[in-house]
């Protein structure tokens, strides 16, 4: 048995039922990543031994009778999230050798369920794109096509999932770099609404958008991480403390009478008839599941993108003024002090310096009001467009992505072109919802292609109920050990 | 909205960013084409609207003001790129005259 191409809810069973250990599983995958990742290039940092230490003690334990929901379950985390005692980069060389003393809060709970944790995966520098591209160190190749990306930021955690490298992953999402990786790397990646994951240890990008998500080859194994993971953190004001649903016993496939969405300016000119084609048959596959499709406008659809482009990086201009070499990173040093601030911030990459000018210029005194301050009210616009949507309907069905997998170095050096791939996945951070891709299909060159569920507040288990059933009918497809393997 | 090359090099000083002369130039055009497409909010009539700040709302969060345990000093200095007797070091910032 290649234990590699067994789901995390296979896995699971298998660890159980006592057909394998965790040492067994954690040494497969760490095999496979060997002979496969030199192509893909998913993982920063792989943590070999400390995962096989861990799978031993995962074994030991259930040896002893005991049982948690991840035992011995190998998985990655995106290499934006404090690991203690694991170097955690946010693809920066301004985080180069940072060594977190502690663990994120996320990263605690996988512990806490008995993950195995094989290593840090690739990102965009502090989470800023869409591509992997703008990483410090090297780019993610898409699974399919390794001319192409794996998207971004979390590529890394996208095409480890894909690939057998690790049974399921955590990723960051602040407009849409969750679920436009799963779409590509074709798996299902979770935005859970704001709050309900804690952002403490998490490196901070922009603080009102950023939420930790999770990525699995199915639903099931992308629900088991987020069970695992999200909840209430005292250590993070904005966590919301309201109870925690089980995820995994929400996901019945019965969807009848749930009332589905498809609003008329996410299926826009510019968007690949391919991917057009794909997402309305899933739709139509949600009707014969017994919902009720019904055409609705999120009229204000099209701001989304400005808003996003002057709010995130106005906050992240904010964020990043720690990084000035003193208590920790590295520190180049110059003539004095704001000459060595000055010269170690060079280290920033390209992508995060545009950003942080952008943010200082909209935040900058004579402009405040002009760009920060409309944003912030064409923002309220947004959010309420989908609270008046989720009057008349449970959940919104849209592309995840405008189009397929791009090829590496297509756009990289257009920023306007690459924040347009954000298009359909930002509004939902702007507002109070929560989305999820899951694959719907590959287009004509064999790429997969995302269906976006959107959910209102806190409604996670709607959505994945939602993309459950709808992926009970494609599943013998879309999990077929493929060549790319 | 166009940018001129002194607004780039103001914006880099307030944000401590040394830029190189190729970097000016291409962040004076990047970033002008930015702001043009960002002048689409013009078309919203945003009277009366008022702004949102966070997503999800939530009021100031209080807890007991109990001591807890914090790090270790050896963990807080880990990171640091200067250090002596218990304490990050960094340049002098204030003349001694």
């Amino acid at each position: 048995m290649d234990l590699t191409t067994l789901t995390l809810t296979q896995l699971r069973q298998a660890l159980r039922s006592g057909a394998t250990t965790s040492v067994a599983a954690t040494q497969a995958v760490l095999d496979h990543i060997v002979a496969r990742d030199n192509d893909i290039q998913s993982f920063l940092t792989i943590t070999d031994e400390m995962a096989l230490e861990q799978a031993q003690q995962a074994d030991q334990r259930r040896a002893n009778g005991e049982d948690s929901p991840l035992l011995g379950i190998p998985v990655a985390v995106k290499d934006i999230i404090c690991t203690q005692g694991v170097e955690t980069t946010a693809g920066s060389k301004i985080l180069e050798g940072f060594v977190p003393p502690y663990d994120a809060f996320v990263v605690r709970q996988l512990k806490a369920a008995g993950a195995v944790i094989l290593g840090k995966t690739n990102t965009d520098e502090f989470a800023m794109g869409s591509s992997t591209e703008n990483s410090a160190f090297f780019t993610t190749r898409n699974p399919y096509d390794q001319t192409r990306v794996a998207g971004g930021s979390s590529g890394g955690s996208a095409a480890a999932v894909a690939t057998g490298m690790a049974y399921g992953a955590l990723g960051t999402d602040t407009g849409g770099s969750v679920r436009q990786p799963a779409s590509f790397c074709g798996v299902v990646g979770l935005r859970p609404t704001y709050g309900r994951m804690s952002r403490w240890g998490v490196v901070a990008f922009a603080s009102t958008l950023d939420q930790v998500g999770t990525f699995g080859r199915t639903v099931a194994d992308c629900t088991a991480v987020f069970q695992a993971t999200a909840g209430y953190d005292p250590m993070d004001s904005t966590s919301l403390n309201v109870p925690v649903p089980d995820f995994e016993a929400a996901l019945t496939g019965d969807i009848r009478g749930l009332r589905v969405g498809v609003p008329q300016e996410y299926f826009i000119e510019g968007i690949d008839k391919e991917v057009e084609t794909a997402v309305r048959n899933a739709i139509a596959k949600l009707a014969e599941l017994g919902t009720e499709i019904v055409e609705i406008s999120l009229p204000h659809t099209a701001y989304a993108l400005p808003v996003y482009y002057l709010i995130a990086p106005a906050e992240a201009s904010a964020n990043l003024a720690r990084y000035d070499g003193i208590r920790f990173g590295p520190r180049v040093e110059g003539a004095d002090m704001i000459d060595s601030v000055k010269k170690t911030r060079a280290l920033f990459g390209p992508e995060v310096k545009r950003r942080i000018m952008l943010g200082t210029y909209a935040l900058s005194a004579g402009y405040y009001e002009a760009y920060y301050g409309r944003a912030l009210k064409a923002r309220t616009l947004i959010k309420q467009d989908f609270l008046n949507a989720f009057e008349k309907v449970d959940v919104i069905a849209t592309p995840t992505s405008p189009t397929t997998a791009f090829k590496i170095g297509a756009i990289v050096d257009d920023p306007l072109q690459m924040y347009l791939q954000d298009i359909f996945t930002l509004p939902v951070n702007l507002s109070a919802s929560c989305g999820l891709s899951v694959p719907c299909g590959f287009d004509s060159q064999g790429l997969p292609i995302g269906l976006q569920l959107i959910g209102n507040t806190l409604q996670e288990a709607t959505i994945l109920n939602v993309a459950f059933a709808y992926e009970q009918t494609v599943i013998g497809n879309l999990l077929s050990v493929k060549s790319w393997r | 909205m166009s940018l001129t090359r002194s607004d780039v090099e103001k914006i880099a000083q307030l944000a401590r960013l040394e830029l190189t002369e190729a970097e000016v130039a291409l962040y004076q055009s990047q970033l002008s084409a930015i702001l043009d497409y960002a002048t689409r909010l013009n078309e919203l009539n945003l009277e009366g609207i008022s702004p949102t700040a966070h997503a999800v709302t939530q009021q100031n969060v209080w807890r007991e003001d109990v001591a807890e345990p914090s790090l270790p000093m050896d963990a807080v200095l880990l990171n640091a790129p200067k250090q002596a007797n218990n304490q990050f070091v960094a340049q002098t910032v204030l003349d001694e005259g």
